[in-house]
């Protein structure tokens, strides 16, 4: 098992100019149907979290055909962090907003109609639709820094 | 010690698979699950939330606390992993050219 490890650690697997040329070129479109995935929750099979979960796999990709510095290069961890909050933070903060909007109860979207008046029932549509970009936004950096973190012993530097 | 184990997996196993013959046949309109919630869901959740698909709607509007503490989990998963392994390097001057 350690003669294996040392095998590969030598040959530097993954390090392959077909397999990055390959990731190189998949990863926008993994990006955009995370997006859509996520966009496109109300009429179809998707949501937050998948949606969220495609998005990390695809810096988890990077990650892997490349190294860690260069994934980080196109998220950074200051970035991720903040993305974190922000997503965990659009959820909560729509669902007190509903709360604490002209009485109005918590998570019951249909509250925010007296901050913008369109319609108490398009108001819960589009209060699913923030919410789900709140995941989305949660999962997707949440899954990528899981990884880094744990892929690179802490340090979040060259990673595997 | 293995045999043993492998005497208790295979026992629960067959207890649980025991277990699902109670269950009610899939898709039976007359299921105990299918007859209280469900029925107001796949009734009234378009009109009233105009979503066209139903797992979005109760997922995100009439069990919202759910989907909401969920996210938190998560939350609170990432923040104890990146508090427990995150290290910051030992600061050597020199290094940061």
């Amino acid at each position: 098992m350690r003669l294996l490890q040392d095998q590969t650690a030598e040959q530097k697997l993954g390090e392959s100019l077909i397999i990055q040329t390959a990731v190189r070129i998949l990863v926008p479109f993994i990006q955009l149907f995370g997006l859509y995935v996520i966009v496109h929750g109300h009429y179809s099979p998707g949501g937050g979290f998948q949606g969220g979960v495609i998005l990390g796999a695809s810096f988890v990709l990077l990650t892997l055909a490349f190294d860690q510095k260069f994934a980080l290069k196109y998220m950074s961890e200051k970035a991720n962090n903040i993305l974190s909050n922000a997503g965990a933070l659009l959820f909560t903060g729509t669902a007190t907003l509903c709360a604490i909007c002209y009485g109005g109860k918590f998570l019951d979207y249909s509250a925010l109609d007296k901050l913008l008046p369109l319609g108490p029932i398009a108001w819960r549509s589009f209060g699913i639709f923030v919410i789900e970009v709140g995941v989305g936004l949660a999962v997707m950096s949440i899954s990528a820094s899981l990884f880094w973190l744990l892929g690179s012993n802490g340090e979040m530097d060259e990673g595997l | 010690m293995k045999l043993l184990a492998l005497f208790a997996t295979l026992m629960t196993g067959a207890i649980l698979l025991y277990g699902t013959m109670d269950f009610p046949a899939f898709g039976d309109p007359q299921s105990p699950a299918a007859t209280h919630l469900a029925t107001y869901f796949t009734e009234n959740a378009v009109r009233e939330t105009h979503v066209p698909n139903l797992v979005t709607a109760v997922l995100g509007d009439y069990r919202g606390y759910d989907t909401m503490f969920e996210t938190v989990v998560i939350y609170c998963a990432g923040l104890a992993v990146v508090s427990v392994l995150r290290k910051k390097k030992p600061s050597v001057p020199e290094n940061k050219s």
